[in-house]
């Protein structure tokens, strides 16, 4: 057995807690597991079932932890997992795979699957089998502090402008704030108009808050390709610049997997519990518009619907704030069908969206997000996960739909009523 | 041995045997799933854990999300399977007399008539699972030897009985020694096979909901 499958291996061996072993104990095979997830729906291919994504992982288990199995591995008779079956595996674990845990809503046992795929990548990674894509994310992420490869220069430039365009100050490694704004790549990189957003927003609110020049950017491929130690090092930057500044609260941005990283994983993956809260940039808004801090004026008559994240919603349990958020300024606002915790992913998430090799199976798959979108017939699509955002812009735009995709920070900022004197 | 000491032995020691397999192995089963452990969440909760546990318990035996015709068929028919077995095994008359003399306390039995309906049903279910699992190519696929072990072992007990019942194939006394048979190795099996999720499943279920319950995910 080669060093890296060994180590693969224990890596997995490591992650069965007693969640684990008993989904896996539970599993009768029963396939419902497929019909909840968009790469089974969208091309009917078995593979793609959920569970079977696990099935390496599953005869670990079987040998190490289970009366049958470990007597069977002594006495020779079972089938150890070999590299070329992780190399087999590796693009139903992360090509097919978004963390999405719409299979984990529906398993008739109760097995939560996005759960156990997220543990299974830790011994994939271990192995050597991850995405190239992903790996050269993560590595950006370490050595440059973005998998975009996007710098404290980039961001102090949509600093700049955003001050230009608002005339007002965007605090920068202000000591004692109470919140510290981190962004996710994708903002910096293609969505900077959150800037100028925010900067609306909290000085309407009366927000002390302030961004971190060693701390500006959430985004997690640690968590994606399920190496928890380098997720560790890289919720740490924002933890320690946190630290510094004594900020009482943590912004997530609008990123999924950020979120997850920074308000569930975090605590976790560092080893201790934070002298901060987390709270996600909608959840704070909303919290804003109950206080009656946020205030609004106008309405938008377009016809709009919310693509709710996956890692906000069935994964983060924020569900009603974008909603009481769009009815400030939304009439014509429309559910899609499944909407809230049994929304369709957009294909992207859990590193999909960072791994080229994927792209034809994850624009293929968008089918899904195309027929809930076709069902509503509406102009605008609100979201608020910048990865999401940039999947429906490909996907739309791969299937000719003239739809409008907008953030909902955004989208309140240009509504913002003038701040009090 | 005669028909006699066979059965003496199938009614005695055997049972014995297969009951306390069955009883310690989950046991043991259990104890080894909840011993494993979870590390601890150091994640602010916004939730609670054992409210959202234990009412995914009772809604995943009851929801229908999403469901395409053919999880239609396998919740459907999975329910015919899981209700049939279980008034056949809890309300047949000589089932409940065994079972008296084991838990001291009884209950009343349903008409023979209900229970053979039960039986054939549960017969017809299974029947139809298996076909599934050959012909649907998601179940084809993840399918292992150990669903069709469990299926014959499973099966073995409903068919032995309903001939035991109706007087087909063997005499009484040797038919009811094969059907005492089967259910003998049922019960040795289920620890150490996927029928465990008898109860895991409430376990997985649990956890399920928990994990969601602590993020403030409605469930």
């Amino acid at each position: 057995m080669s060093t890296s499958l060994n180590r693969g291996i224990q890596a997995m061996i490591e992650q069965i807690d007693a969640p684990m072993a008993t989904f896996f104990s539970s599993c009768v095979h029963c396939g419902l597991c497929a019909d909840a997830c968009l790469f089974y729906t969208e091309t009917q291919d078995p593979k793609y079932t959920p569970i079977h994504k696990l099935a390496p992982m599953r005869r670990v288990w079987q040998q190490e932890f289970t009366f049958w199995g470990k007597l069977l591995s002594k006495l020779g008779l079972s089938k150890p997992v070999t590299d070329a079956e992780l190399a087999e595996w590796e693009p139903l674990v992360y090509d097919s795979c978004t963390l999405c845990g719409r299979c984990s809503m529906v398993c008739p046992v109760g097995n939560d699957i996005a759960y156990m795929v997220r543990k299974m990548r830790e011994g994939m990674v271990a192995s050597g089998h991850a995405p190239d894509g992903l790996k050269e994310a993560t590595r950006r992420s370490i050595e440059l502090g973005s998998p975009m490869g996007v710098t404290i220069n980039t961001l102090k430039a949509h600093i700049k402008h955003a001050e230009q365009e608002t005339g007002l100050v965007v605090p920068l490694d202000q000591e004692g704030a109470d919140y510290l704004l981190v962004l996710s790549s994708a903002e910096i990189a293609n969505f900077s108009e959150i800037i100028p957003a925010v900067t609306r927003i909290f000085h309407q609110a009366r927000v002390s808050w302030t961004m971190a020049s060693d701390g500006f950017e959430a985004t997690n491929s640690g968590i994606q390709i399920g190496s928890s130690d380098l997720a560790a090092e890289l919720v740490n930057r924002i933890v320690k610049a946190a630290e510094r500044l004594k900020v009482k609260y943590v912004i997530s941005p609008e990123c999924g997997h950020a979120y997850t990283a920074l308000r569930w994983e975090g605590p976790n993956l560092i080893g201790r519990r934070y002298p901060f809260e987390v709270v996600h940039i909608i959840e704070l808004l909303d919290q804003l518009r109950s206080a009656g801090r946020l205030r609004t004026e106008g309405m938008d008559d377009t016809r709009m619907t919310f693509h709710d994240p996956c890692q906000m919603v069935r994964r983060g349990g924020v569900i009603d704030q974008p909603r009481n958020l769009l009815n400030m300024v939304a009439p014509n606002f429309v559910e899609m069908p499944d909407a809230g915790i049994q929304n369709w992913c957009c294909g992207g998430g859990g590193g999909v969206s960072a791994n080229p090799r994927a792209d034809e199976l994850r624009l293929k798959v968008f089918s899904r997000k195309k027929s809930q979108l076709d069902a509503i017939k509406v102009s605008t699509v609100v979201t608020s996960c910048s990865n999401c955002r940039s999947m429906l812009e490909e996907g739309l735009e791969h299937n000719h739909m003239d739809l409008n995709v907008i953030g909902l920070t955004e989208l309140i900022a240009e509504h913002l009523a003038p701040a009090e004197k | 041995m005669d028909t006699q000491q066979l059965m003496d032995f199938v009614r005695g020691p055997g049972l014995q045997f297969a009951a306390a397999v069955f009883v310690l192995g989950m046991v043991y089963r259990m104890l080894h799933l909840i011993l494993l452990g979870r590390k601890k969440n150091l994640a602010e909760p916004r939730g609670g854990e054992w409210g959202p546990g234990l009412r995914t318990i009772w809604h995943r035996s009851i929801q229908s999300v999403g469901l395409t015709p053919r999880g239609h068929f396998i919740i459907i028919v999975g329910y015919v399977f899981h209700f049939g077995f279980l008034i056949t095994l809890l309300f047949l008359s000589q089932h409940i007399d065994l079972l008296r003399t084991l838990l001291r306390f009884g209950w009343p039995a349903l008409p023979p008539g209900l229970i053979t309906i039960a039986a054939i049903l549960t017969i017809g279910a299974m029947i139809a699972l298996l076909v599934h699992r050959f012909t649907d190519p998601v179940k084809r696929l993840i399918s292992d030897y150990q669903d069709y072990l469990t299926w014959t072992l499973t099966f073995l007990p409903l068919l032995t009985g309903i001939m035991l019942k109706q007087g087909i194939g063997l005499g009484y006394q040797q038919m009811l020694i094969v059907h005492i048979t089967t259910v003998e190795l049922l019960l040795i099996a289920i620890p150490f096979t996927k029928l465990a999720h008898m109860l895991t499943t409430f376990s997985a279920r649990w956890y399920n909901g928990a994990i969601a319950g602590y993020k403030g995910v409605k469930v």
